[in-house]
């Protein structure tokens, strides 16, 4: 079998290292990891100076796999390929590129699936919590094991914003740059709402087993599934939606059953159930109460200017006009506390129809912003 | 209208090294670059057009994508030093209420605008035609501005508005007028404030 061809942009094809950390890693929640394993990826070289690292932080349901492909493997598995690679806006000839999964998740660093030292079985749930920032903590480390003092740029969508933001409050003096796109500096009450229906989805299947389906050879897979078509539900703009399926039937005209018959079921489940094959329900819960909790101006009494004051790095921040899960307006809020604090910060909203998932896409305007804005960053 | 330098040297010699400047409709970001250079103002341009937008990032200007017309409702009262609007308040609807947002988040506000009483346009006018000139060049049907004032008219909204005119330079091509600037200026520099109220 010949390998496929690989287009002249990529970083072609990669693999996942993992790295052991055997120090304890102090949560928010109060609780402790006492050793922990973060998989991740690299793209591009490291240069002598160790300045040209940018790290991609990934949404509820990316990965390490930032980039590429893996040998064997036709098309492409990774989630942002059209951003990473020679050529590309984040370009690999000047940067090096990590991509890193985020501890808690179901990609291959610890898990509510790894095994728990204490008992010798899956985590499940008794993974403890783990929040945004425990994240950047672990990343942090996952940079200086790797060598790098200062990162070049961080970047992340959505909940992978929130990460790039909270970098430069936790970490101001180790990342000059920092893209947040399609974010918000904490969630509403709306957002909040969308998540708990889809933890109620997995917490009500009889397959969750109060998380510990692992035990009992299950997976929890309509809660999983039920789940994403309410995620996807909101990751689309009604004109989007609206464009893309329409109220086109199936057989062209009403059966009058529950089967498949307008395209958007058929979407709706093909996202959940593949959805519900690949991630872990744990993981799930686990990142979406990250999401919900996620609030730096929480200790600030609500004062994002004052929790932004801590903030060193220069920022582009990216919402889309269709946006309605993370809106413009709330890109905007952050915009402005960084303004209001005299920091580097430039915005662009983007006119792209795909609602939320425009921030995975390659609109000519938005890789246009992104290119000028890497371009710009010295190394 | 990105070369009028003069325009350019006038609001640079009424901003004081290190203040904070807001420019609307900064286009590619060259009029911050200038007052970055010269002044070392940290500063904010505000823009819509997509590209331009590109431009100022690609420039390294701090540019934020919003529509001037909606409001600089994002801004704290008092935040900036200068608020400035280059040969762009012609181009708006919302007169009144984007002068009274400038000198809400600004302390001051400098405001250039294309004169429509001067005598190249009137003359224009009187012989039929709408005016077509440096300041004005767009042709009556694909114009963006959508506001033709004089200066005078300008001066009249203002002591309307209760705005406070602290200093104007007219000119004609880049010569100063300080004679019948309504009718021999092609454009004019305003520096604006308001008066405290005791």
């Amino acid at each position: 079998m010949t390998e496929p061809q690989i287009e002249p942009q990529s970083v072609g094809v990669v693999a996942p290292t993992a790295a052991r950390f055997d120090d304890v890693l102090h949560l928010r929640s109060g609780d402790r990891l006492d050793g922990y394993e973060l998989v991740y990826e690299t793209y591009g070289e490291l240069n002598a100076a160790r300045s040209n690292a940018v790290l991609v932080c990934h949404a509820l349901s990316g990965s390490h796999h930032v980039a590429g492909r893996y040998a064997g493997e036709d098309g492409d598995s990774s989630w942002w390929d059209n951003l990473v690679g020679p050529g590309k806006p984040l370009d690999t000839r000047k940067f090096f590129v990590i991509g890193v999964n985020n501890l808690g998740g179901c990609s291959g660093s610890t898990g509510p699936r790894s095994t728990n030292p204490a008992t010798g079985k899956p985590w499940g749930a008794d993974f403890p919590f783990v929040t945004v920032e425990d994240w950047v903590d672990a990343q942090a480390r996952l940079a200086e094991r790797l060598g790098i003092d200062s990162l070049a740029a961080v970047i992340g969508g959505s909940l992978g914003g929130m990460q790039a933001l909270s970098w430069t409050l936790q970490y101001p003096n180790r990342v000059r740059h920092a893209a947040v796109i399609a974010s918000a500096p904490k969630l509403s009450a709306q957002n909040i709402a969308f998540n708990e229906v889809a933890r109620q989805a997995i917490l009500t299947d009889p397959d969750f087993h109060d998380g510990d389906f692992y035990q009992y050879d299950a997976v929890p897979e309509r809660g999983l599934r039920l789940a994403r078509m309410v995620g996807h539900i909101t990751y689309l703009s009604d004109d989007a939606m609206g464009e893309k399926f329409g109220r086109t039937l199936r057989h062209g005209k009403a059966l009058y059953s529950y089967d498949v018959e307008f395209e958007i079921e058929s979407y709706l489940r093909h996202q959940g159930d593949k959805f519900a094959r690949e991630f872990d329900a744990n993981t799930y819960l686990l990142t979406t109460k990250a999401l919900d909790y996620y609030d730096p101006a929480f200790t600030h009494g609500g004062d994002l200017v004052a929790a932004l004051a801590a903030a060193r790095a220069g920022f582009l921040v990216v919402a889309f006009t269709t946006d309605w899960r993370f809106s413009p307006a709330r890109s905007r809020e952050i915009v402005y506390a960084l303004a209001h604090n005299g920091r580097d910060v430039s915005y662009a909203e983007i006119d792209c129809p795909a609602g939320h998932d425009s921030f995975l896409l390659a609109d000519p305007q938005y890789h246009a912003v992104l290119s000028a804005w890497f371009d710009r960053i010295e190394v | 209208m990105a070369g009028y330098r003069y325009d350019y040297e006038v609001i640079a010699q009424w901003i004081e090294p290190g203040e904070k400047v807001l420019d609307l409709g900064c286009g590619d970001g060259d009029l911050l670059c200038h007052l970055i250079k010269v002044r070392e103002v940290r500063g904010y341009g505000v823009e819509n057009d997509p590209e331009k937008v590109t431009a100022c990032v690609k420039n390294g200007i701090n540019v934020i994508q919003a529509d001037m017309n909606r409001g600089l409702t994002g801004f704290v009262d008092g935040f900036f030093d200068h608020v400035i609007m280059s040969l762009s308040l012609q181009a708006m609807h919302n007169t009144q209420g984007i002068l009274a947002e400038m000198l809400r988040v600004g302390r001051e506000a400098v405001v250039s605008f294309p004169n429509f009483g001067y005598w190249r346009h009137r003359q224009s006018i009187l012989n039929g035609r709408m005016p077509v000139s440096r300041s004005l060049p767009y042709q009556w049907f694909d114009t963006p501005n959508v506001r033709f004032f004089t200066i005078d008219d300008f001066e009249a909204l203002c002591a309307r508005c209760g705005i406070a005119i602290r200093k104007r330079l007219a000119f004609d091509e880049g010569k100063v007028i300080v004679d019948e600037p309504n009718f021999l200026a092609s454009m004019a520099v305003y520096r604006l404030g308001r008066d405290e109220i005791v």
